[in-house]
């Protein structure tokens, strides 16, 4: 096999670490200086070699560490994954993409035959060799949605398609930005988006929600979304924040490049065969300042969008209290100098220093 | 009067208006509490709607303040129940066993709104296809997004959930599934740093 897979927890004490190979492909989500809401919406036709969109579903290092935190996660409380009875088709829809996606992408780490609806399955990484018939439930141990996405990374939510609006209807989330599955099952689009202020007002989701409604087969869509993080903590739900937000107030000057993580989402849309539901896959990808600060135009640039990001955005992402705090670390890495266009590194066009 | 014209707010949270006379076969009444007067209304528009009637009401606070005015409103089938819990069964069944034509009107609090609402959806019936009038307390229908359990006739924030003890603030955020806002731990980064509650609205 060709990724190393990583033995580290995203709780407790943290061992969660990004290798170089994996930070170099971190989805930095900055194309320039400043943020502000936009449907950053583009085709999801894979990317730069290497990169974390070449694969339709990407796997690599931390792919077993998450697996087993989401395993934990379910056990303490199963209403993180549900589906509607109105879904069941459309998760054995996203069983089959996921299926044959990872088994044509990684061909070395999964396999599926298929004879007529006698399927077999085998996932290498996690040591798993099922056979079972496709559509009918009772030949696996999991429901189909929960079945596949035990086995893949990234928080998935499923949305069906109907009276011009999309409702989320079943999702598998473990790994969220601080919202409640067991609470947005069954709203709609603008309803789930609710909280979120500023943007209904600049017609953003308006805007999204008829790009998403007319997402075709086989023309997958993505966009990157981000947020902050204290510690690489994965599940960070409103169910637990009891338990999880004291930690948002152990930063100090001392720790905070190491405790403090960028967290990423990239958004996948891919439209299903049977059901015509939407699969919205939200995959995350932390890391941590100091790493971040590892290339130059990631320093520069984040301390240029944090400082200049509106109130209202700094406080809904829930850093708001932190900010003079991430501004003194960030600013020493920012000197001042243009940085290029786009998310990538840009190493070897990196302007000289004085 | 007992309408309160709530603040705009963000768009998960319900809106009500008032109660209008719609063409139909047969008529489904649930209110409870100062709910009374919208039907009361209602009927004063358009009396021969009360004769084709059921009326589901629970009085909760107000006693026998609305009864005998609905007991003159010659309605087809009036029942006076103690609490939603107990008339749920009945409801769910008038639902179930309801025809194409059927009209369902909610009045009163958000907590009956809600809950009626979901119990109607549960049947079939789009929530978009129910009128509902807000009448009487603010008290709202709270979840605890942590331990899940409901507290109900919540009107002040921060609250005390009546399940886990922990103190919540009341957000605007609703779901029809749950018919319930969500209340979340107001403390939780700071621990025993909690607000005195204030009256919601005040």
């Amino acid at each position: 096999m060709t990724i190393q897979f990583n033995d580290e927890t995203f709780r407790g004490a943290y061992t969660f670490k990004n290798s170089e190979w994996a930070l170099k492909r971190f989805p930095f989500p900055f194309h320039e200086d400043s943020y502000m809401y936009s449907v950053n919406m583009e085709q999801h036709k894979g990317g730069p070699a290497g990169s974390i969109y070449e694969k339709r579903f990407d796997v690599d290092e931390h792919y077993l560490s998450e697996m087993r935190d989401r395993a934990e996660v379910l056990k303490e409380d199963p209403l993180r994954c549900q589906s509607l009875p109105n879904m069941t088709l459309a998760g054995w829809d996203l069983l089959e993409l996921i299926m044959v996606s990872k088994s044509e992408d990684y061909p070395d780490m999964f396999e599926l035959q298929r004879k007529g609806d006698k399927w077999r399955w085998i996932n290498k990484p996690m040591g798993i060799d099922d056979s079972f018939t496709f559509l009918d439930e009772a030949t696996l141990p999991f429901g189909p949605m929960e079945y596949i996405t035990r086995q893949t990374q990234g928080d998935f939510v499923v949305l069906d398609q109907r009276d011009e609006n999309l409702w989320m209807d079943a999702g598998m989330v473990t790994t969220q930005a601080d919202w409640s599955l067991d609470f947005d099952i069954g709203m709609n689009f603008f309803e789930w988006h609710a909280p979120v202020p500023k943007a209904h007002e600049m017609g953003i989701f308006v805007r999204a929600l008829k790009f998403l409604l007319n997402v075709q087969q086989g023309a997958p869509a993505r966009r990157l979304n981000w947020t902050m993080t204290v510690n690489p903590l994965l599940d960070t739900s409103p169910e637990n924040y009891h338990k999880w937000g004291t930690q948002k107030r152990t930063i100090t000057a001392n720790n905070i490049g190491e405790k403090q993580h960028l967290r990423v989402e990239l958004q996948t849309f891919f439209r299903l065969p049977r059901s015509n539901a939407l699969v919205f896959p939200i995959r995350c990808y932390l890391a941590s300042f100091d790493d971040l600060m590892t290339v130059p135009k990631w320093g520069r640039r984040l301390h240029r969008v944090i400082r200049d990001l509106p109130e209202e955005l700094a406080t809904y992402k829930g850093f708001i209290d932190n900010r003079p705090m991430m501004l003194d670390y960030l600013s020493k890495f920012d000197d001042g100098k243009p940085t290029s266009n786009g998310i990538w590194p840009d190493r070897e066009t990196e302007p000289l220093r004085d | 009067m007992s309408n309160f014209s709530f603040p705009e707010s963000i768009k998960s949270r319900p809106t009500y208006a008032r109660l209008e006379p719609r063409a139909g076969k047969s008529y489904l009444f649930v209110a409870d509490a100062e709910g009374a007067e919208a039907i009361i209304d209602l009927a004063s528009n358009d009396k021969s709607l009360m004769s084709k009637s059921h009326v589901i009401y629970i009085p909760k606070n107000t006693g026998k303040k609305y009864t005998l005015q609905l007991e003159k409103l010659n309605i087809n089938q009036l029942y006076i129940g103690p609490s939603y819990s107990a008339a749920q069964s009945r409801l769910r069944h008038t639902l179930v066993s309801s025809h194409m034509g059927l009209q369902l009107y909610l009045s009163g609090t958000e907590g009956l709104i809600g809950q009626a609402q979901r119990d109607a959806m549960v049947a079939g019936i789009p929530h978009t296809a129910i009128q509902s009038e807000h009448r009487g307390s603010i008290g709202r229908r709270m979840q605890c997004v942590h331990c899940k359990g409901i507290t109900e006739d919540v009107d002040i924030d921060p609250y005390v959930c009546s399940h886990c003890g922990l103190s919540l603030f009341v957000r605007d955020h609703y779901s029809r599934r749950l018919a319930a806002f969500q209340g979340v731990c107001i403390d939780a980064e700071e621990p025993g740093n909690i607000p005195t509650a204030v009256e919601l609205y005040k």
